[in-house]
């Protein structure tokens, strides 16, 4: 048995979790039309390589990485490129971004593909090169590309690889029913991973709130060597720095990587990703979405391509647009409000929680703080909410930083616990932006100071260079005068005034 | 030696004094020669405040002279480009009481581009002497265009301009610079829920 150590804070918000586990995993089928999103990545968006009209094939890369941190796209199923636009996505702004919108043809015809089975004969730098073709970014909810965490330093040795199966936010269960019924795929996946970044140990970490996962996990485990070790429910364990240190007892220093503590944390999704693309050669083309909340009345989970509009899904669900208050993309705790049901589906979307207004009533107006410090006791990296508050109110950047603004990982523990209803997060995402911002200014005014300077000082040369030249021949037509004068050689003016006597008396004689 | 001091011990003490005197203002002399620090320090880190447009609105030619002037005693509230944020950022370096823009000098607007409208542009050079930062690209009737990263959005390539042809483009928001705002503690309206604690509400 494995010890398991606890991170500082926590809460124990309701977990809404059975609603959706009830039912197996539906293929949510094709919709008409599919938008797929250039950046459904952290990094640079992908680049378009389809043109408007084109048939693809699905499978078919329509878009690729630009860039180290980035990922290529794929159509996720056959039909004709109808347009490459700008969309509306989900993204708290509600702004719209480049998509490429395929019509579907239905006949859902695979373009030629092969992938690696006998993967341990592979060489991991080919496996990583595989994933990341594959369009494989992390599908817990950030979406960094996982080739890009795999390449680690050559110096790095890494001691712990952790497949992240807690899945802590309340109401979601795409990872729980993806345990239960893909149990075999997780761990081929770990298996995979295991050859590439060779770790000391493998561990799949899931919360004890989800038993038959963990028991369809072990048994998939048996003689494989990966450790399924399960732990008391918290929120939030999930969340990568506080699972390693369940797990691990070791802190990832602040403004660090877990590889710089020996760790490697993948999450499951992303695993059963890897194992498709290196067993059959399919990139990343659809994922498990929950749908759920009092609202829907078929709450479940989906599989479902990327690019389907959330308008399908929930008609799927059999959702009820009256009782609806609002419609969130991810969980209750570190989601966000969608203003439109037809915005896609993309690699990190989890979730879509259709609560209704008793289910999650709309927050009180906030209260003034009463400094009862719940909310340091609830914090997962042991920051001082509070203290932030303040700062972010008075904007004092320096403050923050020095408070570590940056660990923050914005996962709501504090702002569930407070009493005054202060929605502690949105302040420190907006004063995040805000240094981001402010550090981005900085660098281009440092920019603008020396090509300022740089011209000056070309400015003041040229304008040496130009005097150095008047001065010069200034110079030279004093010499000759001087010459002249000292009767070196015949006067100028005299000579030109007995050149013109002596063309005139010719005239004149002629 | 010892009979001298004993017998005027005032005399002693005056000459002893002055000897002292002597000495350490031979040494600050000495240091004040030694280690004189080129230009004000003061000045440098001011610049390093102001936004670096060299946009000349507050009546100085570029932010390095600003920055000197108000190392001097000039009023902190003349860059409209650096607005509230600069003014608040110099007055903590300063220790002073920040105060508002001066609005004879203009006011704060949101961050321009220039843009040339190229099959207007007689290729006069005009903008590209004008520009501060070299940001206008283009040579003697060619077209020139604008390199929109280096543009410090200053204005000052406007008024050359002989046909024209120069727009100032506000730069939109997009989602790469898109921020969540600032909560309003008046406000019902809370777009993330991290929270809304089930049941708590009610």
């Amino acid at each position: 048995m494995r010890k398991i150590y606890d991170f500082h804070g926590g809460i124990h918000p309701p977990e809404n979790k059975h609603q959706s586990v009830g039912e197996p995993i539906e293929a949510a089928g094709i919709p008409q039309q599919l938008i797929i999103p250039l950046s459904q990545h952290i990094g640079a968006p992908a680049a378009s390589v389809v043109t408007v009209g084109e048939r693809v094939l699905k499978g078919q890369q329509i878009a690729e990485a630009k860039g180290f941190v980035s990922v290529p796209q794929h159509a996720p199923t056959s039909g004709v490129i109808s347009a490459i636009e700008n969309r509306v996505i989900a993204h708290p702004s509600g702004f719209s971004a480049p998509c490429i919108v395929i019509d579907t043809d239905g006949l859902d015809q695979w373009i030629d593909h092969s992938g690696q089975p006998d993967f341990e004969s592979v060489e991991p730098s080919e496996l990583i090169k595989l994933i990341r073709s594959a369009g494989i970014a992390g599908m817990g909810g950030a979406g960094f590309p996982t080739a890009v965490k795999l390449t680690v330093k050559a110096a790095t040795k890494i001691e712990t690889l952790i497949l992240n199966g807690t899945e802590c936010e309340p109401y979601i269960t795409a990872d729980d029913v993806l345990m239960r019924e893909r149990a075999e795929q997780i761990i081929r996946g770990a298996t995979i991973l295991r050859h590439i970044l060779s770790p000391g140990e493998t561990v799949i970490g899931v919360e004890d709130n989800k038993p038959e996962a963990i028991a369809a996990l072990r048994a998939a485990a048996e003689g494989t060597g990966v450790d399924i070790v399960s732990f008391p429910t918290k929120y939030p364990s999930g969340g990568e720095k506080q699972l390693i240190e369940i797990l691990t007892d070791k802190q990832v220093p602040s403004g660090g990587l877990p590889s710089d503590i020996g760790v490697v944390c993948q999450n499951i999704g992303t695993a059963v990703a890897i194992a498709n693309a290196v067993d059959k050669g399919e990139p990343l083309i659809s994922r498990i979405t929950t749908v759920t909340g009092d609202a829907v009345d078929k709450p479940r989970n989906f599989d479902v391509l990327l690019g389907t509009p959330m308008a399908f899904l929930l008609d799927k669900a059999a959702y009820q647009a009256g009782k609806n208050n609002r419609l969130i993309m991810g969980g209750p705790m570190m989601g966000f409000s969608t203003p439109r049901v037809d915005v896609p589906i993309v690699k990190t979307t989890n979730c879509i929680l259709a609560p209704t207004e008793s289910e999650l009533p709309t927050p009180p107006p906030a209260q003034a703080c009463i400094r009862c410090g719940m909310c340091a006791d609830a914090c997962p990296a042991s920051l001082l909410p509070q203290q932030l508050f303040w700062f972010s109110q008075g904007k004092e950047h320096e403050k923050l930083e020095e408070h570590k603004l940056f660990d923050c990982i914005e996962c709501g523990a504090c702002s569930w616990v407070c009493p005054s209803h202060i929605p502690l997060v949105q302040y420190y995402r907006s004063a995040k932006a805000d240094i981001l911002k402010a550090r981005s200014d900085n660098e281009k005014s440092e920019q603008s100071r020396a090509r300022f300077e740089a011209r000056e000082e070309r400015l003041v040369q040229l304008a040496a260079e130009r005097e150095a030249k008047r001065a010069a021949r200034k110079k030279a037509a004093e010499e000759r005068a001087k010459k002249a004068a000292a009767g070196d050689g015949e006067d100028p003016i005299q000579a030109a005034i007995e050149r013109a006597k002596a063309k005139k008396a010719a005239q004149e004689s002629s | 030696m010892l009979e001298f001091i004993t017998q005027f011990p005032l005399v002693t003490a005056v000459l002893a004094l002055l000897c002292m005197g002597a000495v350490f203002g031979a040494v600050l002399g000495f240091a004040a020669v030694k280690f004189k620090t080129e230009g004000n320090p003061i000045a440098d880190q001011i610049n390093e405040i102001l936004p670096q447009t060299q946009c000349g609105q507050c009546g100085y030619p570029g932010c390095r002279p600003y920055s000197q002037a108000i190392a001097d005693g000039e009023a902190i509230n003349k860059c409209p480009p650096g607005g509230e944020a600069t003014i608040a950022a110099l007055a903590d370096l300063l220790d002073m009481e920040a105060i508002p823009l001066d609005e004879e000098h203009g006011e704060e607007k949101v961050t321009t581009v220039a843009y040339i409208r190229e099959d207007e542009c007689i290729g006069c050079t005009k903008c590209i002497q004008a520009c501060p930062v070299d940001a206008i690209l283009g040579a003697a009737k060619q077209m020139h265009t604008v390199i929109i990263g280096e543009c410090t959005g200053c204005d000052l390539c406007v008024e050359p301009c002989p046909v024209d042809c120069i727009d100032m483009i506000p730069q939109e928001e997009t989602l790469q610079t898109w921020q969540w705002d600032l909560p309003d503690p008046n406000s019902r309206r809370v777009e993330i829920i991290a929270t809304d604690a089930q049941g708590r509400a009610a």
